[in-house]
């Protein structure tokens, strides 16, 4: 096996008591040398900006939307699928992808379900199988238990179901690729505290699930049965206990670590931020009341920009009272616009064909016709793939705990 | 730079301070150790430093604590963050973020300081600590030892004037606490930091330390002093202070080095005695009831098993060819391994060498990628829970994983139950290994030692003949060490084979037969204690060191020798 854990791979401890110099930084530097992994030393290009991510697999996600053809919407997932497996990084939440791929079949499973249970509306000529029809009151008139099940019905459903996974599945590629608590990193500053809070809640899940495991290990070794519900229930209090007493852990560990430190602001400046923030909100909501109400159409819309106007400021001005400055907040360089571009082409390129050639994207399932691949729409879903080949490639190799 | 005038601290709803009289200074760019036995309230001394106590655990601190001159009672602790940085017992509880890099930022960007100062101290501290292969890694994925040096990195960033740690090498292996404390004495000793901590392994630490405060006991006043005034009178002290208690040496000595220089008297005393060993094992437990299922794979034999069938397993345990494959890693790698009844075997190496996935494999929580593992007559993974705790049992490194129950009389009867043991059993155990733990006390009230003798006494219930322990001595004290070391020894002595991971190579000398050392995985030593440990300096006790070249590994053979 190729050295790839730098703690694991550092030769015999260093010998005798430590006596070394204060300065020496013999013990790290051997360590990290002698441990020699190249892919971990290699200096790591900076990660994608995680909104560029997002905003190329929803714009996946969009194209998804213009289309039926099973045949596109494959090849979406495939492309989406070719870059997650190629530049997903091993960290916790890029394991999410599997998770949206068993939905995502789930939804498809569910469709076709109903489809043969319920019937469907479109009318159809070839039969599959006939299930025994359910008679149904008189006051359940319009739904349909059982009966005929048509080919026609059953493609129709699956075409429609596709567009729904190839969807989710483009937001588990989002997921898988971008670190989220990066993402809430770009955060504005007043809103600093409460992203903080969803970042730990976030640490926190995985942290639930190991325990879960650890728990259940436990079991099996008091003897009793480490699978099952019952199981599972035995071990849930002692995981919420644990969960909390980490949780008040956590919180004295960011307060002595300077979690909610604010600076001094003037009275007038606080006095002002309030103000601007509650106005702003009051003129939001009357501005949005004016325009939805037939009377109010003449101040609605001045209102509402107003207090919109007012209310950001007071977030803007709110920022003043955090003192929090950013480390290497990511930035939105190159192959940032790159990538959000290419997922912008594909959803553009589907809009167009949509409009163009709505036939090829949509193929006709009354009668019932084999969907056949546009080719010029296909070609530009495969503009996809870029960011396959223009990120940089994940970190290989992580180390398990023992 | 820290003040204690006389501070108490009464936590709510106990009527006893956790400490009183507390009157001590620390002078700057000093490294000063808080030592003592479990339950002194070392942790409440070292949480007031950083207004943690009572700021956030509640209860009530007399006095006055000041720090750099802010008084803890009118700063509250993100108001004392950029002067103190304060790391706890467990490092995972500490992190904010999940990537080293960001932990490493967090407390920079929560005082606001530069980016471009953050991202120097970010590159200084990653070299500092020897992350800087690990920058990117999520900090779910790092092994112990990675841990806790991005967790002291994660408070060194903002430049604290004050550190204090709460037992920050416990968890470590021998080498990476090394590692640990060559950074806090650099810090010391080229940025000026004054260090306070807390440590139950004095042979670790004691030679750092400038000062040393010792809390003898609960709420009695505490004791400052030089380190060796200190430990002269200290109920708890590293071996090599043992050692020259017993030779009447004065000043006692802290380092292995001043130790050796002033033995060559004792080698001679003991030049012509035999050092003793522990005695082979000769007694045998009964036999475990036979399997109740039998296994779903017919298992094939190579070749017929020789002589009569009914004879017992020569081995308590026995792995042959081991290979483990956990998440794209490989743990463990042609393992071989065969541990007799009555013997002790101590698996030694460092942080992620697979001596806990050893162990898991030795009781069927990994099912092993190739190769064989075997308990007496059962394959652990292949067998039921029920019948699998009556050959093998394992205390995990968290003992209270083991606990469900809101009472030890419930923990008690509710092992009984899982053992089909006859009630009372586990009871009776417990008492026999901690007399006087009342039947109505929450597991979770009991001392670290306490859990884990509770633990023990859970797993024993079924009497099982091999019994695995995961880093048992962590958090304990050198009371509950040598109360713990004495279960053990007359556990073996009834014939159970013991196999314990552990990082304690104090431990490992008092009580091993056998010492085994993992490295990535593979076997890289087995043999006898006294040959393995000696041979590899990072691995042997101080009395072997001072005493070398013969081969005394702890005080009590020596003084066994001289009576």
């Amino acid at each position: 096996m190729p050295a790839t854990d730098p703690e694991a791979t550092g030769t015999t401890p260093p010998a005798g008591p430590p006596t070394r110099p204060a300065g020496s930084r013999a013990p790290w530097a051997a360590r990290v040398a002698a441990g020699g992994a190249p892919q971990a030393r290699r200096s790591a290009p900076t990660p994608l900006h995680p909104g560029a991510w997002w905003l190329w697999a929803l714009a996946l996600g969009t194209a998804a939307t213009r289309t039926t053809n099973p045949l596109l919407l494959a090849l979406l997932v495939a492309v989406s699928a070719y870059v997650v497996i190629s530049r997903r990084p091993h960290a916790p939440w890029a394991r999410s992808y599997g998770a949206f791929v068993k939905l995502a079949l789930a939804v498809l499973v569910i469709r076709l379900l109903f489809t043969t249970v319920l019937g469907s509306p479109i009318p159809g000529t070839h039969t599959v199988v006939t299930l025994p029809e359910v008679p149904l009151p008189d006051w359940a008139q319009g739904i349909r238990l059982g009966g005929r099940v048509t080919a026609e019905g059953l493609a129709f459903a699956l075409y429609d179901a596709m567009k729904l996974a190839t969807l989710l599945i483009c937001v588990g590629a989002a997921n898988a690729l971008a670190n989220p608590s990066r993402l809430l990193k770009s955060l504005p500053g007043a809103l600093y505290e409460m992203g903080v809070a969803v970042v730990v809640a976030l640490t926190f899940a995985p942290n639930l699930i190991a325990d879960v495991q650890r728990l259940r290990a436990a079991r099996r070794l008091r003897g009793r049965h480490d699978k099952g519900v019952r199981g599972m229930l035995q071990v849930g209090l002692p995981v919420l206990e644990g969960a909390l007493e980490r949780s008040v852990a956590l919180a004295a560990a960011m307060d002595a670590r300077g979690y909610g430190r604010t600076a001094r602001v003037p009275a007038a400046v606080r006095r002002t931020t309030a103000a601007l923030t509650l106005g702003g909100l009051l003129g939001v909501c009357a501005g949005t009341y004016g325009l939805l109400t037939a009377a109010g159409g003449t101040y609605g819309i001045p209102v509402l920009v107003v207090g919109l106007a007012a209310a950001l400021g007071g977030l803007w001005l709110g920022g003043r009272r955090t003192v929090r400055t950013r480390y290497r907040p990511d930035r939105w360089d190159a192959r940032a616009w790159l990538v959000t571009g290419s997922g912008a082409a594909v959803a553009a390129a589907l809009f167009l064909a949509a409009a163009r050639d709505p036939a090829a994207l949509h193929p006709g399932v009354v009668p019932l016709v084999a969907p056949s691949l546009p080719l010029w729409p296909a070609a530009a879903i495969l503009v996809g793939l870029l960011p396959a080949f223009i990120t940089p490639a994940p970190e290989t190799a992580a180390k398990e705990p023992s | 730079m820290i003040r204690f005038e006389n501070v108490s601290v009464t936590y709510d709803g106990t009527a006893e301070p956790a400490v009183q009289g507390v009157d001590f200074e620390v002078p700057e760019g000093e490294l000063v150790l808080l030592a003592g036995p479990s339950g002194v309230g070392k942790s409440t001394v070292l949480g007031a430093v950083g207004g943690l106590v009572p700021h956030f655990t509640g209860g009530t601190l007399r006095g006055r604590v000041t720090v750099a001159g802010r008084d803890t009672r009118t700063h509250k602790p993100r108001e004392l963050a950029d002067v103190v940085g304060t790391v706890g017992q467990d490092p995972l509880a500490h992190f904010v973020t999940d990537t080293v890099e960001d932990e490493l930022a967090y407390g920079m960007e929560s005082l606001g300081l530069a980016p471009d100062v953050m991202r120097r101290r970010v590159e200084e501290t990653l070299d500092l600590l020897g992350l800087a292969g690990l920058r990117s890694r999520p900090i779910a994925t790092l092994s112990g030892g990675q841990r806790q040096r991005v967790a002291i990195g994660s408070v060194l960033t903002p430049h604290p004037e004050v550190l204090v740690l709460d037992e920050p090498t416990s968890a470590l292996d021998p080498a990476a606490a090394e590692e640990v404390l060559a950074v806090l004495q650099r810090l010391v000793h080229d940025l000026g930091t004054t260090v306070l901590l807390a440590e139950h392994r004095l042979e670790r630490v004691v030679q750092y330390a400038d000062q040393v405060v010792l809390l003898p006991a609960p709420g009695a006043a505490p004791v400052l002093g030089a380190p060796a005034d200190v430990m002269a009178v200290s109920p708890v002290f590293p071996p090599v202070v043992d050692l020259g208690r017993l030779a009447g040496w004065s000043p006692l000595p802290l380092t292995v080095r001043d130790a050796r220089r002033r033995a060559a008297p004792l080698r001679e005393r003991l030049a012509g005695r035999e050092i003793p060993r522990p005695a082979p094992p000769t007694a045998l437990l009964p036999a475990p009831p036979a399997l109740g299922t039998a296994p779903r794979r017919p298992r094939l034999r190579a070749k017929p098993a020789p002589g009569p069938t009914a004879a017992p397993a020569p081995y308590a345990a026995e792995v042959r060819s081991l290979a483990v494959r956990r998440d794209r890693v490989q743990a463990l790698r042609h393992v071989d391994l065969t541990v007799s009844p009555g013997e002790t075997v101590a698996l030694m190496g460092r942080n992620g060498a697979g001596k806990s996935t050893l162990l898991s494999a030795l009781v069927g929580l990994v099912a092993p990628t190739s190769g064989t593992v075997r308990a007496e007559d059962a394959v652990p993974h292949r067998t039921a829970p029920r019948d699998l705790v009556r050959r093998v049992g394992l205390v995990p490194q968290e003992p209270r994983d083991l606990l469900y129950a809101d009472t030890v009389a419930d923990e008690c009867a509710a092992a009984d139950r899982d053992a089909d043991a006859a009630p009372g059993t586990c009871r009776a155990l417990l008492t026999e290994l901690l007399p006087g733990v009342t039947d109505d006390t929450h597991p979770r009230d009991l001392s670290e030692g306490q859990r884990l003798t509770l633990a023990l006494s859970v797993v024993l219930t079924a009497r099982p003949p091999l019994l695995l322990l995961d880093e048992p001595t962590r958090g304990l004290d050198y009371a509950a060490k040598a109360r713990l070391a004495g279960i053990l020894r007359s556990l073996a002595a009834e014939g159970h084979a013991i196999v314990l991971a552990t990082h304690d190579v104090e431990l490992a000398a008092e009580l091993a037969h056998r010492v085994v050392l993992l490295a990535e995985g593979e076997v890289i030593a087995d043999g006898p204690a006294a040959d393995v440990v000696v041979a590899s300096p990072a691995f042997a006790p101080q009395v072997a060191k001072v005493l070398a070249p013969r081969k005394w590994l702890t005080v009590a053979q020596v003084r066994e020798a001289l009576a």
